[in-house]
Order: C-alpha cells, then sequence, then structure tokens
C-alpha cells in the first residue's frame, strides 16, 4: 500500500487518491501551430525508471490536485505539493 | 537437434529419459550480426523464428537480460483470442489465432493449444448491443463469433452469479469458440528451439546497455558482456520499450504499468472455458493443474516494479465474487505482477523507427501474449523487406501524427484507460 503525506490531510493510503497524469508535461504556447510540438505534448512521454513527478487527486479526502515524486521501480513517495503551488513554483523557476 | 514424436518418447523412455540432448544451444557471441533482436520473451524469439523460416535470414541473435521467457512471457494469463474490430488489430489478430492453430505442428513442440472458447460478458442492454456490432465485424471479417442471451448463458455457464443479488446482471455474452488458452512458457521454448535449429544464436544472461552508432545509424548493440555489431537492431522488450527508446533518443507514445495476476489453489474442473466479466476488469479460466488463473485491473501509475499493490487484489477478488460466489473460498495459491507497454490509444507497434537501423515491437498493453506468433511474423516480415506487411502497417509510430489512432475501446490518450 502505497501512502501519501497529503499537505492538507497528512498520511494516507493510497485508496483515498486517484491517480491523474504525467506532471512533467507542458502544454505548448496556445499561437504555437508546430504540430510536432502538439503531438508530443499529447501523446510521447518519457515514462521514466526511477523518479517520476506526476498529479493526484485526493479524491476522497480535501479533493485538492496534487504533484507528487514516486519512485517507479520502488513506489517510494518523494515530495509532495498541491498542485497550483506546484505549478508557481515552476513558473517562479521559468522566470 | 532430435525431432520430437511418439517414437522419440518410447525410445528415451526405454533408456530411462538419460540421453535427451538439450532444446537449444548456449553458444558464444559472434562478433557481428544481420539482425540483433532485443529481448528473449515470446515476441522476440517467434521474430527470430519467422526470420529464419520465411526469409532464410539466419545470421541473427536474440539477446536477453535475464532467461527466456523471464519476463511477460511468463507472467500473462495465457489467453488467445481475435475478437477485435478495429481496422488494422482485426486481421492482425486472426492472423495470430491462425499461427496458433497450427503453431504445435509447426514448431513440433505442443504448445499445448486448448481452444476452450472465450465469453465476454455483457451487463447491460448498451454491452449487448455493442457485442452484437463487435461480433457482426468479426463474422463479415471471416472471423467466428456468437451472441447468446442470458439464458444461453447460464445454460451453459451455470455457476456464475443469476440471483436478484447480483450486482451486475448478466444480459448476455459474446462468445468465439476458436480462442482458448496456451501454454506460455512452452510457446518460448518452442520458438527457441525452432530458431535455434535454424542457426539462430540465443544469447542469454546479456543485458544490453546502449547502442553502437555509426554515424546517425545504429550499428550494433553494446551489451553487459560487450560490444555486438549488426545491421538491424530490433526491440521486443515491451514493459521496458520506453527505457530502450530513450536509449536512442526516442520518445514513444507508451507508458509503463503494472498488472497483476493471480492462481489460486487447484480446484475440481469447473470452469472449462475463458469467462470476462464486462463490469469490472476481470476474466478468468481454469488452469490444467486446478487453479483457477484470474485476472485483474492495473495499479493505474506508471510502474517497473513488477510488483503490484494491495488494492488491486482486493479489487480482482471482489470481482471474482461478485461474477461466481462459488470462488469465494478458495484460497489464492500464488500472486504476481508485470509491466506492461501501455500505449496511448491501446494498440502496438510493428514498425521501422526515426532512428536508422532501429526496429520496434512493443505498445502491446495487456494483449502481448496472444499476438506472439503474429507479432513475430509481421515483425520478421517488416525486418526483413524494410516495409510493413499489410496486417501490421497500421502499427506505427506515425499513426498519433496523422489521427489515425487506433483505439478499440474510444477512450483517448490516457494510456490506464486502455
Amino acid at each position: 500500500m502505497i501512502r501519501i503525506d497529503c499537505p492538507v490531510c497528512g498520511l494516507r493510503d493510497e485508496t483515498e487518491f486517484t491517480y491523474g497524469a504525467d506532471a512533467s508535461v507542458t502544454r505548448p504556447a496556445m499561437e504555437d501551430t508546430g504540430m510536432q510540438h502538439w503531438v508530443d505534448y499529447v501523446f510521447n512521454r518519457d515514462n521514466p525508471r526511477g523518479w517520476h513527478r506526476e498529479y493526484w487527486h485526493h479524491v476522497q479526502g480535501c479533493r485538492q490536485w496534487l504533484v507528487l515524486e514516486r519512485n517507479t521501480l520502488t513506489h517510494q513517495i518523494g515530495t509532495c505539493h498541491l498542485a497550483r503551488d506546484a505549478d508557481l513554483a515552476v513558473k517562479e523557476a521559468a522566470k | 537437434m532430435t525431432k520430437y514424436s511418439a517414437f522419440s518418447l518410447v525410445r528415451h523412455a526405454l533408456s530411462g529419459n538419460r540421453n535427451w540432448t538439450r532444446a537449444w544451444r548456449d553458444p558464444e557471441s559472434k562478433p557481428a550480426y544481420d539482425v540483433v533482436i532485443v529481448g528473449g520473451g515470446g515476441h522476440g524469439l517467434a521474430t527470430a523464428y519467422y526470420l529464419a523460416k520465411e526469409h532464410g535470414i539466419t545470421n541473427v541473435a536474440v539477446v536477453e537480460k535475464g532467461w527466456l521467457g523471464g519476463g511477460n512471457t511468463g507472467r500473462n494469463t495465457t489467453i488467445v483470442r481475435s475478437n477485435y474490430m478495429m481496422p488494422g488489430n482485426t486481421m492482425f489478430y486472426e492472423r495470430s489465432m491462425q499461427l496458433w492453430e497450427d503453431l504445435s505442428q509447426d514448431l513440433n513442440y505442443n504448445v499445448m493449444i486448448s481452444q476452450r472458447g472465450q465469453y465476454n460478458l455483457c451487463h447491460s442492454p448498451g454491452q449487448m448491443d455493442a457485442a452484437r456490432r463487435r461480433g457482426n465485424v468479426m463474422r463479415a471479417n471471416g472471423i467466428d463469433a456468437e451472441l447468446f442471451d442470458r439464458a444461453e448463458v447460464k445454460r451453459r455457464l451455470p455457476y456464475l452469479d443469476y440471483s436478484d443479488k447480483a450486482r451486475f446482471p448478466i444480459h448476455g455474452a459474446i462468445y468465439q469458440s476458436r480462442a482458448g488458452t496456451a501454454r506460455h512458457d512452452a510457446v518460448a521454448w518452442g520458438f527457441a528451439r525452432g530458431a535455434d535449429r535454424r542457426g539462430v544464436d540465443i544469447l542469454q544472461q546479456r543485458e544490453v546497455t546502449g547502442y553502437l552508432w555509426d554515424g546517425g545509424r545504429i550499428a550494433g548493440v553494446q551489451t553487459s558482456q560487450g560490444e555486438i555489431r549488426a545491421k538491424k537492431v530490433a526491440l521486443c522488450v515491451a514493459g521496458h520499450s520506453g527505457h530502450l527508446a530513450q536509449m536512442a533518443g526516442l520518445r514513444l507514445p507508451i507508458e509503463t504499468h503494472c498488472l497483476q495476476a493471480f492462481v489460486t489453489e487447484p480446484y475440481k474442473p469447473l470452469v472449462d472455458t475463458v469467462i470476462s466479466f464486462g463490469a469490472a476488469h476481470f476474466y478468468l479460466s481454469q488452469s490444467d493443474k486446478g487453479g483457477l488463473v484470474l485476472g485483474g485491473d492495473l495499479d493505474m501509475y506508471n510502474s517497473y516494479a513488477q510488483k503490484g499493490g494491495l488494492p488491486i487484489v482486493e479489487h480482482t477478488l471482489a470481482s471474482a465474487k461478485a461474477l461466481m460466489p462459488c470462488m469465494s473460498r478458495l484460497k489464492l495459491l500464488r500472486h504476481w505482477a508485470g509491466v506492461m507497454d501501455m500505449s496511448m490509444d491501446g494498440s502496438p507497434f510493428i514498425t521501422k523507427t526515426p532512428v536508422e537501423g532501429l526496429y520496434l515491437n512493443g505498445g502491446w498493453n495487456y494483449g502481448g501474449f496472444k499476438a506472439t506468433p503474429a507479432s513475430g511474423w509481421c515483425f520478421a516480415y517488416t525486418i526483413a523487406r524494410d516495409a510493413p506487411h499489410k496486417d501490421n502497417a497500421e502499427f506505427t509510430l506515425e499513426r498519433f501524427n496523422r489521427g489515425y489512432q487506433i483505439d478499440e475501446k474510444g477512450v483517448g490518450p490516457q494510456p490506464n484507460a486502455h
């Protein structure tokens, strides 16, 4: 059983959560007309063996979307943030 | 290499079965081959077999990091069927079904194909309509399919839950009588023996750690035991396709997910067919040893761990209980997991890649085992001729650029939903 340390609710079982998607993909700018950028965004994935950044939804708890790091080889959980904070941090870093 | 026959069985029995020769060699690697196949599972070995048999290309090596059939070939639930309805899939899987029917004779190796039939249960009028449509597509393509109503399913499968309390009432089923099961290890071993007899070198305990490059072209593989040069490198590593492709600088429309399977303690003959539950991802059959073989749903999150979580154990067994209440007191004997290439449309790849010299066979989702013979047959064709056969022509990477996904379930680019 994976246990996730939700920033709002604390340590909870994985059964309270729903896996969302790969959080490392970023949507191209809406004015970007490069076909390959959109194909990459919608379909192609890094699919790493090791640490993976991903969205989870605490659907049976606080109903917040989270971004967490999880190791795909061991299922060990790394950092866990609210998705809106994580998104903000990415934008800050990009500045 | 002796041919297996009733006569050879008797002869070896009389000498106490002490003089059987090994089924395939354990050769030293040559420095270079025409084709190096990465992955010694069913698909890789079948590819080697058909390269040699159909195309006369015998200067071939199969490189395997562990032992033959130790990955998903040894971890699946052994079901074979060809009930697909999307153009691109239908005739490919039917080719596979036809190859299965003759495979033991062709390989001179008993793969224990058992065409015991497969039921896909329907639990609503809508599912019955969808099943009717699927059945009609199959029959229009010359594939056998029958639609049964509730009474007929009850007559044939009396041990399912038909009570008023059933959480998902059974409305009927679509049935393919030629579907069934095969012995998964024997498939790997049979193809290995057949390929080896035709001169293919099978190199076990050699992990591919990188590629050799000649300009922008792949010219061989770097392994844990040295370099092997090759004119063509063919990946048959479903579960790890993303990892091996990444080493070549490719990103694939694939995520790797973990799928669990279970066997109960042996029981008297009860289930003489294959049954798929229509209300949740669950199916079962009974092995020749008596254990009920159960398959469940994905763990839903990306994983290379080859071990599953307990929530899916509970989910699978709850499904089993809902479908077949008489199973409730059987104990589980074994439980394991494999890692799947889950592609973005639920359909596979048998194709050349944008990297010159690299060929890809992967993206098999839950359904790689049934595809094994046709996968090898079509991949060998693609490698030998540098062009796809019509049966695998749609299994390209470019289909996503063109908007021609082959999405049987119609769920969109969400790998864990297929």
